[in-house]
């Protein structure tokens, strides 16, 4: 029982210590909790009338995020392929990151799930044996198994690797490689999976297109390194952790082919949609022109296509991919324009016009920011303290001798 | 009214197919001890948080209804008249009729007929108890254009004239189409909402986790969610409920209409047919070929509404004239 009591020991040691900046950030993220954690403690109280749904849209921003986040979530998987299927080394180092980062954004996926529901307090319905999930008919409680099916094998990766380097003992290749070579098809799955949710309504028109899957994927492997490479340099700033440039480069330019395929999936669904021109077009025109003077997502939607697109761009020209301020400067497009496109973009314009052919416009209201902010403030959080761990561990200045000093 | 929709008088009742399925047995099952192990503790933090009535605990931990035996079935019924009728200060009876053998219904609505006066709406606010606020309206009245013909995208929900019907338009109302496929019961996540041997696509309000998967796939906007707390004056309350129907519901679940449950399983016609002023809506026995409904099928021509989507509704439209 030493070893696992030291690792603890030695894992609490090292979230507590840091410097004034660490400090402030941890305070700064546990303000955001507060403050949104008093909306949610409003919601429950009064109801999901605080937010701004209503049954014409009944999904909405929580629903977006979480959305986007498993799209993050999944993406770790580019980085994991070519780390350890082809022993990559520049990308291996940066691998750990991506599964740290699969587990922040998955606690954060099912925690917009948690808030959306109307009685959280039932979520044990949907536990097996105890509950009724229903599967293999709903698609959400397929969801509800790949994301957590996901989540185990994430943190038992991590946890695994990072317990032995701790240790100092080599890690046991026979039982860390299938894991992962498990996580490549996992990471797969649960954005196949999400994508299905949205897929198999033919009540909804704009999301009942066999594309939307193939969509998910293409610009999850967009946002999702996007994330990454942005936090690969502050860790490189604040941390001992070092990066080759390559590496970097590397993942940006998997990145431009990513996007490129998914603009061109999404020209594939507007030329159908504008040229049949269907009754379905109408939610493609409430997005990107306005229906009946209700103009809400456009300027948003439109942000989205050109962050895209540049950001394609400026990925695509080796100069610009491997010049620091234009490189994140396209992180930041990318992450924008995904954002706004797997988030309002998808949820939104499902949903409007509704089924009877009423637009409501939708407007997410304050609570619904707060708890969203909230959200992302704890997912933050857990990266920030899971990086805290795993850094000193991974470089070697920290390990169960530490303890004995 | 005690009309009969069948023209025949209504089959001996059968068990309820939903109430024998679970097995009789005392004391905890496994079940339960690992649902309430894990509970008990989460559900006092959630009573503090949220404020939580009394009562919270035990509600929380309800089993799902096709899970409970028959006498379970008393227990909870038992359980729910105490609750509404001390909430409410009056009597309440909440009954568990089965479904009648050979009985499945069906629904037909005249759109020659129909004048757009929206008693139907209110009859049916008032029968099942919905929230008066915020509202919540299980039959939503569309107008449109005569020109047009039935155009969705240019429908009105909420025209509002001091007569009806107005000359240039005519009125659509929409509500449960009753699907023999429904896509709502298929993607809930929990099997909180079904399809009862009768046709009747109900839900386990005590069951649903309030996910709203339903209404994302009911293709006519019949599913309604509790957004808020759902107020009835005890005034309006209607005593006589359903289990599966118009007993009151609790905030974040989701309602549907249910061809009056609590009616039409004991004979009688569902409020809005009741009410209709100029008998536009029928309803009766799709199995049993002397019913109205049957007469109307073979007479008239019948249609459903996005019959592209296979939802294969028990709701006809017609046009009588």
């Amino acid at each position: 029982m030493r070893g696992p009591i030291n690792f603890i020991i030695g894992s609490v040691r090292l979230v507590l210590r840091g410097g004034k900046a660490y400090y402030a950030w941890m305070a700064f993220l546990l303000a955001l909790i507060l403050w949104g954690g008093i909306a949610y403690v409003d919601q429950l109280r009064h109801g999901l009338i605080m937010t701004g749904m209503r049954d014409q849209v009944s999904w909405a921003f929580y629903i977006g995020n979480f959305t986007f986040l498993v799209g993050v979530a999944a993406a770790a998987v580019l980085l994991v392929i070519p780390a350890y299927v082809y022993s990559w080394k520049p990308i291996k180092e940066v691998a750990i990151f991506g599964e740290l980062l699969a587990i922040s954004a998955i606690v954060m996926c099912l925690l917009f799930v948690t808030v959306d529901i109307g009685r959280p307090e039932r979520f044990w319905h949907l536990l097996p044996l105890v509950g009724a999930l229903n599967v293999p008919a709903s698609l959400l409680a397929w969801d509800v198994l790949v994301l957590n099916g996901y989540l185990v094998l994430n943190v038992v990766i991590v946890v695994y690797l990072l317990y032995t380097a701790f240790n100092k003992q080599p890690y046991n290749k026979n039982f860390v490689v299938p894991l992962i070579l498990l996580s490549i098809p996992a990471a797969i799955s649960i954005h196949t999976v999400t994508a299905f949710v949205y897929n198999g309504l033919a009540a909804r028109p704009f999301w009942n297109a066999s594309i939307l899957a193939p969509r998910f994927i293409a610009s999850a492997f967009c946002s999702g390194p996007a994330i990454l490479l942005i936090l690969f340099q502050i860790l490189q700033r604040t941390t001992s952790i070092r990066l080759q440039d390559e590496a970097i480069w590397k993942i940006a330019e998997l990145m431009a082919y990513a996007m490129f395929f998914n603009l061109f999936l999404f020209g594939a669904e507007i030329f159908k949609e504008y040229y049949s021109n269907t009754y379905h077009l109408s939610h493609t025109r409430y997005l990107y022109s306005g229906l009946h003077g209700h103009t809400a997502l456009v300027p948003y939607a439109w942000a989205s296509f050109f962050c895209s697109v540049v950001a394609f761009l400026l990925f695509l020209i080796p100069s610009t991919r491997k010049n620091i301020v234009t490189l994140n400067l396209g992180c930041l497009l990318i992450y924008s324009g995904v954002y706004i496109e797997k988030g309002l973009a998808l949820v939104i314009p499902g949903m409007t016009p509704d089924v009877l052919g009423e637009i409501y416009e939708y407007t997410p209201t304050l609570t619904e920011i707060r708890i969203g902010a909230a959200i992302f403030s704890i997912g933050f959080l857990i990266f920030t303290v899971l990086c805290k761990i795993a850094i000193p561990i991974i470089q070697g200045e920290y390990s169960v001798d530490s303890l004995k000093s | 009214m005690s009309q009969d929709y069948a023209g025949k008088a209504p089959a001996p009742r059968v068990p309820c197919d939903v109430a024998h399925k679970g097995a009789a047995d005392g004391g905890l099952n496994r079940r339960e001890f690992l649902a309430g192990a894990g509970l008990t503790a989460m559900s006092a933090i959630a009573t503090t948080v949220a404020g939580a009535a009394p009562g919270f605990i035990e509600s929380m931990l309800r089993r799902h209804f096709k899970e409970l035996s028959p006498d379970e079935v008393q227990e909870r019924l038992r359980l729910l008249e105490e609750e509404y009728s001390s909430r409410f200060g009056k009597k309440v009876t909440v009954a568990a009729t089965p479904p009648m053998e050979n009985v499945l219904f069906g629904y037909a609505l005249d759109l020659s007929r129909c004048i757009g006066c929206r008693r139907c709406v209110y009859a049916c606010v008032h029968e099942n108890n919905q929230s008066r606020d915020p509202q919540i309206h299980w039959i939503r009245v569309l107008e449109m254009a005569k020109e047009r013909g039935i155009d969705l995208e240019e429908a009105d929900p909420y025209y509002d004239h001091d007569t009806v019907p107005q000359e240039d338009s005519f009125y659509m109302p929409v509500a449960c189409q009753q699907c023999r496929n429904p896509p709502c019961t298929r993607v809930c996540p929990v099997q909180a909402t079904w399809q009862e041997p009768d046709g009747i696509v109900v839900i386990d309000y005590d069951w649903c986790i309030g996910c709203r998967y339903c209404m994302a796939a009911c293709p006519y906007g019949a599913r309604h969610f509790n957004w808020g707390n759902p107020q009835i004056p005890a005034a309006g309350l209607n005593t006589d409920m359903h289990v599966l129907g118009n007993r009151p519901r609790v905030a974040g679940v989701v309602e549907k209409c249910t061809f009056c449950i609590q009616r039409v399983r004991k004979g009688r016609y569902p409020a809005c047919v009741e009410i209709c002023p100029v008998g536009a809506r029928k309803f009766g026995n799709l199995l049993d070929e002397n019913s109205e409904l049957r007469y109307l099928m073979r007479e008239k021509r019948v249609f459903v509404l996005k019959e592209d989507l296979n939802t294969q509704p028990k709701f006809y439209y017609f046009y009588a004239t």
